[in-house]
């Protein structure tokens, strides 16, 4: 049950924001946000929809895997929610590539990658799919409180894609979710029924210690649970690609690891917390500066609301 | 029990300041992130799970919440 990535992709949107445009309105500043979390930059979309960053994505791994659009048998995306509640994210985007195979989304939440990469893994390995294209996109600034410094200031938006084929390099993969709609949450409304008391949707709320003490924990609790059922040490991983949710919970994992910062590529700086879009654009910069060859071990691992995470080693390949 | 609290806060800290039960963690400049790995090493040192608290405000409100653990 293992596969080998083909081809990466990433889209951002045009506009940048930096921490002095969101002091503007906040009562916030550069300096605390960069010290508290890491972010100093986030693009936001404005004119784009997530079905263009879909579409740009896309193409772009599509290209670097070598395979033409048709043959792509299987769209998965992952997304806390496209540019329609109905249809899919997934939809939309092969729409824009011209694909009639099945497409379909799924929601984990900031650990969405990990979970389509699974679906894509259990697919391959049954035979009901040879080439899966695999999108993380998401919105947030649509999710976000915009009058909420405890919370808008960490985000972006953003897309990241792979192309997934039979191979080996998946060595290792497993998922979690906890059951806790309490910690990290946006409630939905309930529309204009007439049967129910009026609900406006909500935006997104967390308790930012729970989720500090969840993210850590896992990323540790996970790393070894991987390293320890391949036989291998922490030293053995090249890349520890980690979803970029805030600066102080990968420095506090890292610690905990006992491992080098040049094993941990960040891009928080640039883009803030992307959601499930995080590692496959982590990835994709990766790749793009040349530091994956043959045999490089990754290590991805990502949490979020659910509270789900997921974990996975993959020997390049 | 405050001797071994007092160690953990220091190795974060990277200090050797003295620490009281009277001692805030406002005047020690720990934020609610900070707070969090620090009960993360004292739930290590002293081998417990402790339930994260918001309301936590000085030493001996934590040695009180880990005598609980």
């Amino acid at each position: 049950m293992s596969f080998k990535i083909i081809g990466t992709g990433r889209a951002l949107p045009q506009k940048a924001v930096s921490n002095d445009e969101l002091s503007a309105f906040l009562d916030t500043s550069d300096e605390w946000i960069t010290s508290h979390t890491g972010v100093k930059n986030r693009y936001v979309c404005t004119e784009e929809s997530l079905t263009d960053l879909c579409e740009s994505a896309a193409k772009k791994a599509l290209l670097r895997s070598g395979l033409r659009a048709e043959e792509i048998d299987l769209v998965l995306c992952s997304t806390m929610g496209g540019d329609f509640i109905t249809p899919s994210l997934a939809c939309a985007a092969a729409e824009r590539l011209g694909l009639s195979c099945p497409a379909f989304d799924l929601n984990a939440a900031c650990s969405g990658f990990l979970y389509a990469l699974d679906v894509a893994a259990a697919y391959l390995s049954c035979g009901r799919a040879k080439n899966i294209l695999i999108l993380s996109a998401e919105m947030m600034s649509k999710h976000v409180d915009w009058s909420d410094r405890a919370t808008c200031v960490l985000f972006g938006d953003g897309a990241g894609a792979c192309v997934v084929t039979a191979g080996t390099a998946l060595q290792y993969l497993r998922l979690t979710a906890e059951g806790d709609t309490a910690i990290l949450f946006r409630e939905d409304g309930n529309g204009n029924s007439p049967f129910r008391e009026k609900k406006e949707r909500g935006f997104v709320k967390m308790q930012g210690q729970g989720v500090f003490k969840f993210a850590v924990r896992m990323i540790e609790t996970q790393t070894k649970a991987a390293l320890e059922s391949l036989s291998l040490t922490a030293d053995d991983i090249d890349y520890y690609l980690l979803h970029q949710a805030n600066k102080q919970i990968l420095d506090f994992a890292r610690e905990k690891l006992g491992q080098p910062e040049e094993k941990f590529p960040s891009n928080i700086h640039r883009y803030g917390n992307v959601s499930s879009a995080s590692v496959p654009i982590l990835l994709d910069e990766l790749f793009e500066k040349g530091n994956i060859q043959k045999g490089t071990k990754l290590l991805m691992s990502a949490f979020g609301a659910g509270l789900t995470a997921g974990t996975c080693v993959m020997s390049w390949e | 029990m405050l001797e071994r609290i007092a160690k953990v806060i220091n190795n974060y800290l990277e200090t050797e300041r003295p620490i009281t039960q009277e001692t805030t963690f406002a005047e020690l400049e720990l934020d609610s992130l900070d707070m969090v790995e620090l009960v993360m090493n004292l739930e290590e040192e002293f081998g417990v799970n402790i339930e994260m608290d918001e309301s936590l405000k000085t030493v001996g409100d934590l040695m009180t919440l880990l005598q609980k653990a």
